[in-house]
């Protein structure tokens, strides 16, 4: 399964908002760290604002901080924000449906997929602050090590 | 949105202890609470094999607060499936709707992952529905990953 760049920036947005609640980001510091244009973020930042997941502060300075309920919030509830990817199967794109071949090879991705969306579905934002914090740990942990 | 556990709520109180014989009617009602059958004979053949504290392999949990079981937790140490080495292995996990968000599942997940360092293993797995939103949230939040394994099944005709 291959998310939208949107859809990726989105998750980016939130995750970096969630994890520094108490502090305003513009729109150009994460576009930068993720090397997208401030057009496109300042798109997807709308329709998270519109979805009541962040909320623009207005003064010097601006941005933009988390609004949502990071405990609940999973990836899956932000994907769709973006994209439709709960009716995707396997089926659809990369084969064709008309052979035998291309149905069993479908089949095959439309397992894959559903993995994927049970994954998304399974993962708040809460948690995954948690994991990215644990990343943090280990990578430091193993910089110190070496 | 997810329904995953959390500490939001706290009960007072709580304690993890292995079941007792006499607890398996409220462990029966919270099972039919959440699956909607009740399997008396099912439980009580658990309470069989995995309760009284029997083994060091097998651990049949409640979390009790004011003399009320709030939910239940079920494992035990699994050795060398298709060559894996011995692990703890969670088989079920429910709490009460309403004691929910108060840290039950956290603290009976922590219980039985301490029975299993004391059985002499250091991971543990679990397996459930992809469609369990609510328990395999909770999972993700207590730090499980993906195993490295992936479940089959076929229709026996």
């Amino acid at each position: 399964m291959k998310l939208q760049k949107g859809t990726s920036l989105a998750l980016y947005s939130v995750l970096e908002f969630a994890a520094n609640p108490g502090r305003q980001l513009s729109a150009a510091e994460i576009a930068e760290k993720y090397g997208a244009s401030t057009h496109h973020l300042a798109k997807v930042l709308r329709e998270l604002g519109r979805a009541g997941l962040v909320e623009s502060a207005r003064g010097v300075g601006g941005g933009y901080r988390f609004s949502g309920n990071a405990k609940r919030l999973t990836l899956m509830d932000v994907i769709e924000l973006f994209e439709d990817i709960s009716t995707r199967t396997g089926e659809s794109d990369e084969f064709d449906g008309s052979s035998d071949v291309g149905r069993a090879l479908g089949a095959v991705m439309a397992e894959i997929d559903e993995i994927a969306k049970a994954t998304f579905r399974s993962i708040t934002v809460d948690t995954m602050l948690k994991l990215i914090e644990r990343q943090r740990r280990a990578a430091s942990e193993a910089q110190t090590a070496s | 949105m997810s329904k995953a556990e959390s500490n939001d709520a706290s009960l007072p109180e709580l304690r993890v202890r292995p079941v007792d014989a006499a607890d398996l009617g409220q462990v029966i009602a919270i099972d039919a609470e959440v699956t909607g059958l009740e399997k008396t004979d099912y439980w009580y053949e658990l309470f069989h094999r995995y309760g009284g504290g029997r083994t060091r392999q097998r651990l049949f949990l409640v979390a009790e607060s004011g003399n009320i079981i709030q939910g239940f937790i079920i494992g035990e140490v699994r050795d060398w499936e298709f060559g894996s080495a011995p692990c703890g292995w969670v088989f079920g996990l429910s709490v009460r709707a309403n004691a929910r968000l108060a840290g039950v599942g956290a603290r009976m997940l922590e219980a039985i992952c301490d029975g299993f360092r004391h059985a002499g293993v250091n991971k543990v797995r679990t397996l459930l529905a992809r469609d369990n939103g609510l328990i395999l949230s909770f999972f993700r939040s207590q730090g499980m990953m993906a195993a490295p394994f992936i479940p089959l099944e076929k229709d026996l005709d």
